[in-house]
């Protein structure tokens, strides 16, 4: 056999495949290197985010200040009464709208169509751009309001640093998608993929849907329950 | 599936995804608009998010289309993070009862808003 046909993926699927897949001496693992190397660090970002997540649960427990109406003080009002929440909900919606432009970008590049490919990846970029703007705008509110990391005028003083950490590392996780893929985009425009294919694409659309499926942890956990 | 080709799949279940999503968050939005509260808002708002992940996860993300081998690889060490969730349950539980116990804080402690804020101001 040469090394080529040790190196196929197994016909067998399923738990039959994952056997065959680490039972011999070959390559374990059918997808691109880069690809797998992905899923490894957002396998590693899972872990961070979750030990967030977790702390954020473990003060707001153990805390016998009540914790600050979320509801409230993300309410936001154009000028009438205060819509509660309106600002995350539309945050999610952005989120949600650039996975869908992401997911179109990947299958564009697979087409092997670079124009849509190039558009959609901007397009998602600029999505998350503007997410990113309204978060800094939701900062510079609860920093005018008095919430600090240390305390904050409405209950438990933990509600500021969860708010802060949580909502400050998932921004920065979306800023660095934004040039993450403005790069990629724009090297698909200058054809630097033609021959080595468009994995890249989806590789890029991974880390950007996990920045979404994050949010909808935040989203739960902090802004609605 | 071969990965060797990509992973190619037809635009609708992209769109389909798309839409159930944007209905997911709606109806999730819609739990805090009508202050739904209690067990039912827990149960709403964490059976939305499960969905919710579950079709970024499986479709987007292309999960249900990869081989086992990598699925296993993915999903299998953060199910070990649901030990520490639990521990951390049990520890913060804990933590706040001993707090009212024997350091004497209040039970009934209630948070304040921005508009009772406002309200004091004017008030003063």
């Amino acid at each position: 056999m040469t090394e080529a046909a040790l190196n196929q993926a197994d016909p067998a699927s399923g738990i039959e495949g994952v056997i065959d897949d680490w039972s011999a001496d070959k390559q374990a693992y059918h997808v691109p290197w880069g690809k797998l190397m992905m899923w490894i660090f957002l396998v590693s970002d899972t872990f961070i985010f979750t030990c967030f997540l977790t702390g954020y649960m473990h003060v707001r427990l153990s805390t016998t200040a009540p914790w600050p109406p979320q509801s409230e003080i993300f309410a936001l009002s154009f000028g009438g009464d205060p819509i509660p929440l309106i600002l995350i909900a539309i945050m999610t919606f952005i989120l949600i709208t650039s996975s869908g432009t992401m997911a179109l970008a990947v299958n564009f590049g697979y087409r092997r169509d670079k124009a849509k490919t190039f558009m959609f990846m901007c397009a998602t970029a600029a999505l998350g751009a503007s997410f990113v703007g309204m978060q800094a705008f939701e900062w510079t509110k609860l920093i005018e309001e008095g919430v600090r990391p240390w305390g904050n005028p409405f209950g438990a003083a933990q509600f500021g640093s969860v708010f802060f950490m949580v909502t400050g590392f998932h921004g920065l996780h979306v800023t660095g998608g934004v040039i993450y893929l403005l790069i990629i985009a724009n090297k698909v425009r200058k054809g630097h993929y033609d021959k080595k294919g468009f994995e890249i694409v989806e590789i890029a659309g991974l880390y950007w849907h996990f920045v979404d499926l994050v949010w909808v942890f935040i989203f739960a956990f902090f802004y609605l329950l | 599936m071969s990965s060797e080709a990509g992973q190619q799949h037809p635009l609708g279940i992209y769109y389909k995804i798309w839409i159930l999503l944007f209905v997911l968050s709606s109806f999730s939005y819609a739990v805090d608009f009508f202050e739904v509260q209690g067990a039912m808002r827990w149960s709403l708002v964490l059976l939305f998010m499960v969905l919710k992940a579950g079709f970024i996860v499986a479709v987007f993300m292309h999960v249900m289309w990869e081989r086992m081998t990598l699925i296993f690889t993915i999903l299998g060490p953060p199910i070990v993070l649901l030990l520490l969730i639990g521990f951390m349950i049990f520890e913060g539980n804990y933590v706040s009862e001993t707090r009212y116990q024997y350091r004497g804080h209040d039970r009934d402690a209630v948070a304040l808003g921005p508009n009772d804020l406002h309200h004091e101001e004017e008030a003063h």
